[in-house]
């Protein structure tokens, strides 16, 4: 494709300098491959394989020989880059300054849907590592057919093939001669053994961090092209209210370039940032609104609310009967549990820059998928696919589905409707707080029975929650601003109910169990935050696991051990026992743990929690948390010990302070002293553990954490104070006495 | 209502004319066009933004442009040697690989910076009580803390 008329010589240079990072430049160059159905036995190879097989659409040999890796993923702070570069220079026997890593672009990029769900390894990378390995045998290919010779006499090393025992080399690019790599993966290509891996598998230092720490251009909130102009949304007061009149006649601002008004949907475009902020803030006095319905009826607790609304109901999984739980006695418990909504409060808010130029439209945005944004956002604007380009570039971390889509949305709409010109689209703090879709509220109900050993007979547990994905997904209506306009797109009901039931399951052999799920349409918009219902199950299945070790007198890490089965949690289970054995608490303090493998299926974790509770207040201390990690091969030993710690983190603060909260009208946690988080005072000391299995899939661990840490937390809690913390977040008054 | 304003950052006279009531903040990043100063909330409660005013690590998010005048302002750019080494403090983030996102690093670093300029040698609470203004939504506390201990032993 040809080049943008936008991107004159000039101009292109000052905005590669002014960015001042390759993985931002070079943007508008448009498609370098058309997407294909891949080969019939691609069904057979790993990871994202099997949706794109050809070995150039995952790496590209560059004029200097350095080589160039495409992958579909984001960079959201779990250290992607790092990890897929190891990949490669590990295949390619490169140094790993050899490789560079191209994130998710459309046109330009596989089509790897979304980074979520802690694939990133198991999809993107092991294609990578399979493509790279293709390559290599390929270039040995080249080589040998070049020197007539076998490919045994052949030797790899940084970058360049060598004749052993010659001092004939060629460089990569030398061996492709102005061609590319060609060809399909197959199944039967051959691996590296991982017994002479140099890099997989290390703490391998992240190079984009010195980058961090010198100022330069990482974020999209750092995009500054040519004749850029500002733009601002302004958001109804409520998530039903629609616009009555806007006088426009009398909204002067200065600096005001457009009022982009269509439907609901209302923005503003500036020449300067600060004049966008102060046009926000007037353009509200000038809007009238319609006054929708409560959110809640007034006076209504959540937690008996969410329980009454019409639910579609499913049973997850049963086996043998539960029916001895209907008749309850001393060898039976039951407690109920309860999550609120929780958000996921990016330090940066959402960001996006569009420009609507000959037909296209460019949109850089920190989303979590290039193309089922790009789809939506096509079907938005109802314009042909092929002529909406999206680039990934890293923004603040978001942690699931945050505000990345909307505000790309946002800056789309404002980019056709004052085309020409770059729109960089920036969310203030309070349309973050307000509009992200937030980590839905959940109940949890648990019952079990035990035999006179004190082993659990029988598990009964069910679970109300709203959905946990309204991800694009190909569908405008799941982008906030496509539901305000003249002609609105629905919002398509509710999004992904398995998303509710994740680690719903007990991961102990149990004999008899039911596991049922009812999902309700609650008042708040909501969408996937990391771990999805994970997070509220493990609380609550974890919690419940403490209860009943306490009622069969048992060790707790004892009795998780003595109903498991896989060796993999018991020995992480294990580890974190000879981790905290040598720890004494003092008086009013306890020690909690918990365990659960992620999704059931993926990254193995235990994590214990160490607290202090001050009686009189309630006011509780966490001192310090433990976790151990088996997520499978490692990639980067420091990445996954760097997700472990910070979800660790992350999840106590949610356990301890978050709940979203919300009156007749719309969510009132609208800044940080509102929805307060862990500040440095509340932050424990954490140490992780990593088990690695070099030869098993390598999982992803930035999910893991969640739920075993907001379990270990409360079994903490009542360690320490005798006080069983059934709702979160923890209140001072339920610890207090 | 524009007005001709004189900054003094990074060691450097800037001659601008701007709405003297933009925020600090906005003119760092557009018209300097420097990104180390973020933006993360506007209310001076979540430290993105700061900035060394005359040596004290502050919030940039809120005060007006024409109120530095005179004032010596550093960012995080400006913590960078003449020779493009590393300030210690940047050093020590990069050895301990105190970041995930990096959306909070701009302000860590320019507390840090300013907490050991004061304090040479810092126990963890005064590290805690010095950085309390910083949030960091991906959790990496812990590392910063690690890695503000070693700049102390450092430097
Ligand atoms: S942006 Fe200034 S303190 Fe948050
Ligand atoms: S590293 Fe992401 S907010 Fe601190």
């Amino acid at each position: 494709m040809k080049e943008s008329a936008y991107s004159p010589q000039q101009s292109r240079r000052k905005f590669i300098s002014s960015l001042g990072c390759l993985t931002i430049g070079f943007s508008l160059t448009g498609t370098r491959w058309a997407e294909a159905t891949p080969s019939p036995s691609a069904l057979a190879l790993p990871g994202s394989l099997t949706i794109e097989d050809r070995i150039d659409a995952w790496l590209e040999v560059l004029a200097d020989g350095r080589v160039r890796v495409f992958t579909g993923k984001m960079e959201l702070g779990q250290g992607i880059r790092t990890a897929i570069a190891q990949v490669a220079a590990e295949e390619l026997e490169l140094d790993l300054t050899q490789v560079e890593v191209h994130l998710a672009e459309t046109g330009r990029t596989p089509n790897e849907g979304y980074t979520a769900g802690s694939g990133s390894m198991e999809h993107s990378a092991m294609a990578v590592r399979h493509a790279a390995a293709a390559a290599r045998q390929q270039l040995l290919g080249l080589a040998a057919q070049h020197w007539n010779t076998r490919p045994e006499q052949l030797n790899l090393s940084a970058g360049q093939v060598r004749k052993t025992g010659t001092n004939q080399v060629l460089s990569f690019a030398q061996l492709l001669n102005g061609k590319q790599l060609e060809g399909e993966v197959k199944p039967s290509v051959k691996l590296k053994p991982k017994s002479e891996y140099r890099y997989v598998g290390k703490a391998i230092p992240r190079t984009d961090i010195e980058r961090m720490t010198r100022g330069e251009s990482v974020y999209v909130q750092d995009i500054r092209l040519p004749g850029m102009v500002h733009a601002r949304v302004v958001r109804p007061p409520a998530y039903r209210a629609r616009l009555e009149a806007f006088d426009e006649k009398n909204f002067k601002v200065p600096g005001l370039l457009k009022t982009v008004i269509n439907g609901s949907f209302v923005a503003v475009v500036t020449e300067q940032e600060y004049q966008a902020v102060q046009a926000q803030q007037r353009a509200r006095e000038h809007a009238r609104w319609s006054q929708p319905q409560p959110l809640l009826p007034s006076g209504q607790d959540l937690e008996a609310y969410i329980i009454t609304l019409p639910t579609r109901s499913q049973n997850v999984k049963s086996q043998g009967t539960v029916s001895p739980l209907d008749q309850p006695d001393a060898r039976t418990l039951r407690a109920s549990y309860y999550k609120p909504y929780q958000m996921h409060g990016s330090i940066g808010p959402s960001c996006a820059v569009a420009l609507y130029e000959g037909n296209t439209l460019h949109v850089w945005t920190h989303t979590q998928g290039v193309y089922p944004l790009r789809d939506a956002l096509a079907k938005m604007l109802n314009m042909d696919p092929d002529k909406v380009h999206l680039k990934g570039v890293p923004g603040s971390g978001c942690y699931g589905h945050n505000g990345a889509d909307d505000v790309a949305a946002d800056a789309a709409l404002v980019a056709v409707a004052y085309p020409g010109k770059p729109v960089r689209m920036q969310w203030m703090r309070e349309d973050e707080h307000a509009w992200e879709p937030y980590g839905s509220a959940m109940r949890m109900e648990a019952e079990a029975r035990m035999d006179n050993t004190g082993r659990i007979s029988h598990w009964r547990y069910a679970l109300w929650s709203d959905s946990h994905s309204s991800r694009p997904g190909g569908n405008p209506g799941n982008l906030l601003a496509a539901r305000y306009l003249e002609k609105p797109f629905n919002p398509p009901g509710s999004g992904y109910a398995g998303g509710a039931f994740r680690n719903s399951e007990p991961y102990y052999a149990i004999p008899n169990y039911q596991i049922d799920v009812h999902t309700f349409e609650g008042p708040l918009r909501v969408s996937a935050l990391r771990s999805l219902g994970a997070y509220g199950n493990v609380f609550a299945i974890e919690s419940f696991m403490d209860e009943l070790s306490v009622k069969a007198q048992k060790d707790p890490l004892d009795f998780r051990i003595m109903h498991s089965t896989d060796e993999r949690a018991i020995a992480v289970m294990q580890k974190l026992k000879e981790m905290v054995r040598p720890v004494k608490t003092g008086p009013n303090e306890g020690i909690g743990v918990a365990f659960s493998r992620y999704k059931n299926t993926a990254t193995y974790c235990a994590v214990a929690a160490k607290v202090a509770v001050d009686k009189a207040t309630g006011q509780v201390k966490l001192q310090q948390l433990w976790g151990v990690i088996d997520a499978g091969e490692v990639i980067n030993l420091d990445g996954v010990i760097n997700q472990t710690e910070g979800g660790m983190v992350q999840s106590a603060s949610w356990t301890l302070k978050e709940e979203v909260l919300f009156d007749q009208q719309h969510v009132s946690s609208r800044d940080w002293t509102s929805y307060p988080i862990f500040r440095y005072s509340d932050v424990p000391i954490v140490e992780v553990a990593v088990i690695p299995r070099p030869h098993e899939e390598p999982l992803g661990a930035g999910e893991a954490a969640q739920g075993p840490t907001a379990a270990a937390v409360v079994n903490a809690i009542y360690r320490a104070s005798g006080k069983r913390i059934r709702h979160l977040p923890v209140r001072a008054e339920e610890v207090a006495g | 209502m524009e007005k001709d304003i004189t900054l003094q950052v990074n060691g450097k006279q800037h001659s601008l004319r701007v709405d003297p009531s933009t925020p600090l903040l906005y003119v760092l990043r557009n018209e300097l066009e420097l990104n180390g100063p973020k933006y993360g909330c506007g209310h001076e409660v979540c430290g993105a933004c700061m900035v060394l005013l005359d040596g004290v690590a502050v919030p940039s998010c809120r005060v007006p442009v024409e109120s530095m005048e005179g004032r010596k302002i550093t960012t995080l750019e400006g913590l960078i040697r003449p020779d493009g080494t590393l300030h210690p403090v940047q050093r020590a983030f990069v050895q301990e690989q105190a970041a995930q996102c990096g959306y909070c690093l701009n302000g860590m670093v320019i507390a840090a910076v300013a907490l050991l300029d004061s304090n040479k040698n810092p126990d963890d609470a005064a590290i805690r009580a010095g950085m309390e203004r910083n949030l960091c939504r991906c959790g990496t506390q812990t590392r910063i803390m690690k890695a503000i201990q070693r700049a102390a032993k450092e430097s």
